[in-house]
């Protein structure tokens, strides 16, 4: 049963081939094979049997959707009502959330039943899952190898048959670079097009959560529950949610594909690269246009974005003072000493790097000279892929510039961590959707095709992702132990 | 760009942060680093550029200014590190 994909269990449920129940209680038991891991912060094994017996219901009285009764998990940034929400932090280990994040709701409301809450990198902050508070998440593909982050926790109990699906949140890469580490489907929406509400902010005018999936179609799927206009979020884009499944199918004759010279340049590895052709190949072979372009303003991306993600997360990080919730040290001196050792003591290395970063850029004397000078760069590198995106339907590219790297490898050099978020940051801060499609192995290890679209354009990038997925069969190689 | 142990205190006491004393030679070492990768956006004319908040240019939007949430009081209250009559407790700030 955890071998079928979304779609596949929705039917068979639907087809009373096996109950909500029993399929649930199949993925609570893998769950508990599968310990090493680490994908999983919480499992929330009794309330996931209460709404798969709910759902049984339901589905016994006709009165179901597609999502009712299948099985999927959160990530640990996304609030959940009396169940702890950590965000992979001691700062917030004791913290049971008062409400649902809109996304769960929705998801609660289509009928899905929840397992439990995905491990991640501490506040979101991370490319490899080993900033978490709870230790990292391994590799299915490789148990030395990072499942990549900060969604890594989602993205390895995807590939490890855990859940057919999960939410994950993308604020430099953190869906689409755990998802092209352990070969799964993960998309990143337009911001705007899922609600923030009850989503642990980091930096919220790039924060975007989006599902996690084995194939386009089940993306689609989540993404119909996931997606639309919601009042409690500020900047949540108030416009009809298209049918994405209806428009897996949508005809794609004459699709320009662009290839951003920028992607294919000094740092890609060579493996990752000839994946990467291959797959455009496929691409040429189903009939599309392929045509290079340049986006100059890409190679500032990294820059502008260390500037405005540590900045925006200093701002919201100041929430967490040990007064209205979360960790508190002990015995505080006074209330400046409340704050300092409250902080000091339950944020990890990672985080306070950040905090430092933001702090320093939005402080007297510099705001101008980084924080204003980041956001010009942004709307340099907006206006690179508009002007892009006037010309093609969809750019492609590699997610990554190497396959997962080792556990630990990369934890002691920040910045080289930094760079490999390269050829996924600039799409956060343009705001626009794309996609990492499993497109091959390089060393036994998975690369992700990147698919980036215009605004609201999430129907088209399915389409085009499910394409692919008809013609190979790449988004449905196992790790090898985890068949 | 690179900063000193000495601003790197001053920065973390400007964010309340509490950090280690040893580590401050660490942090300084990774913040500069941070510092020389930005230097890179200095090489660049942005005069007439408008700094990009948000990544749709979006209005604000408004809503009628009426009562639409629950009082939730006590069950926020009940994961507060410290309560006493509707009340969060912090050390006394002034004798």
């Amino acid at each position: 049963m955890y071998n079928k994909t979304l779609a596949e269990q929705a039917e068979g449920l639907r087809n009373r081939q096996f109950s909500s129940r029993e399929l649930t209680e199949a993925y609570l038991t893998r769950i508990k094979q599968h310990p090493e891991l680490n994908a999983f912060i919480t499992v929330t094994e009794d309330l996931a049997l209460r709404q798969a017996d709910a759902a049984d219901a339901r589905l016994a009285q006709g009165d179901a959707g597609v999502l009712t009764g299948i099985p999927i998990a959160h990530k640990d940034i996304f609030c959940t009502d009396g169940v702890k929400t950590s965000c992979g932090s001691k700062m917030l280990d004791n913290f049971i959330a008062p409400y649902n994040a809109t996304v769960v709701a929705n998801l609660q409301q289509a009928g899905s039943v929840m397992l439990g809450k995905l491990n991640m990198d501490e506040f979101a902050m991370g490319s490899s899952n080993e900033t978490s508070y709870y230790g990292p998440v391994k590799n299915p593909w490789d148990l030395n190898a990072v499942p990549g982050g900060s969604s890594g926790g989602s993205a390895a109990a995807v590939a490890a048959r855990l859940a057919a699906g999960v939410t994950g949140t993308d604020t430099g890469g953190s869906i689409r670079q755990p998802a092209s580490f352990c070969g799964i489907t993960g998309l990143k929406p337009t911001y705007g097009r899922v609600s923030r509400y009850g989503m642990i902010a980091y930096a919220s005018s790039l924060d975007q959560g989006g599902p996690m999936t084995r194939t386009a179609e089940d993306a689609a799927i989540l993404l119909q529950a996931m997606a639309g206009f919601d009042g409690r979020d500020s900047t949540s884009a108030e416009r009809p949610v298209l049918d994405y499944r209806a428009a897996l199918n949508q005809p794609l004759d004459g699709l320009k594909i662009g290839l951003p010279k920028e992607f294919f340049g000094e740092g890609l590895s060579s493996d990752v690269a000839s994946v990467i052709e291959a797959a455009i190949d496929e691409y040429r072979k189903l009939g599309a246009e392929i045509v290079e372009v340049s986006m100059p303003n890409l190679k500032l991306a990294i820059p502008a974005y260390y500037v405005i993600a540590p900045a925006e997360c200093s701002a919201n990080l100041s929430r967490f003072d040990g007064v209205r919730f979360g960790y508190r040290c002990a015995s505080p001196a006074d209330l400046t000493d409340l704050y300092t050792r409250s902080r000091g003591e339950a944020f990890g290395r990672e985080v306070k790097r950040r905090i430092l970063m933001g702090t320093y850029a939005l402080s007297a004397g510099y705001y101008d000279a980084y924080y204003i000078k980041a956001q010009k760069i942004r709307r340099l590198i907006s206006e690179d892929f508009k002007k892009t995106l006037a010309g093609v339907d969809v750019l492609m590219g590699p997610v990554a510039p190497s396959v997962a790297f080792g556990i630990g490898e990369k934890l002691g050099n920040p910045i080289e961590m930094y760079l490999s978020d390269i050829y996924t940051i600039a799409v956060n801060l343009a705001g626009l959707p794309a996609m990492s499609i499993p497109a091959g192995l390089a060393s036994g290890k998975p690369v992700g095709l990147q698919i980036i679209g215009d605004y609201f354009a999430e129907d088209r990038l399915l389409a085009v992702a499910h394409r692919y997925q008809q013609a190979t069969n790449w988004h449905q190689l196992t790790p090898p132990g985890f068949q | 760009m690179s900063l000193t142990a000495e601003e790197v205190k001053k920065i973390a006491h400007l964010a309340r942060l509490g950090i280690d004393e040893q580590d401050v030679p660490h942090y300084a070492e990774d913040l500069s680093g941070m510092l020389e990768l930005m230097a890179a956006m200095g090489a660049v004319d942005t005069g007439d550029v408008q700094p990009m908040a948000h990544p749709l240019d979006l209005q604000q939007r408004l809503r009628a200014d009426a009562v639409t949430e629950r009082n939730e009081r006590e069950k926020f209250q009940a994961i507060a590190p410290q309560v006493e009559a509707g009340l969060y407790l912090v050390p006394k700030v002034i004798e």
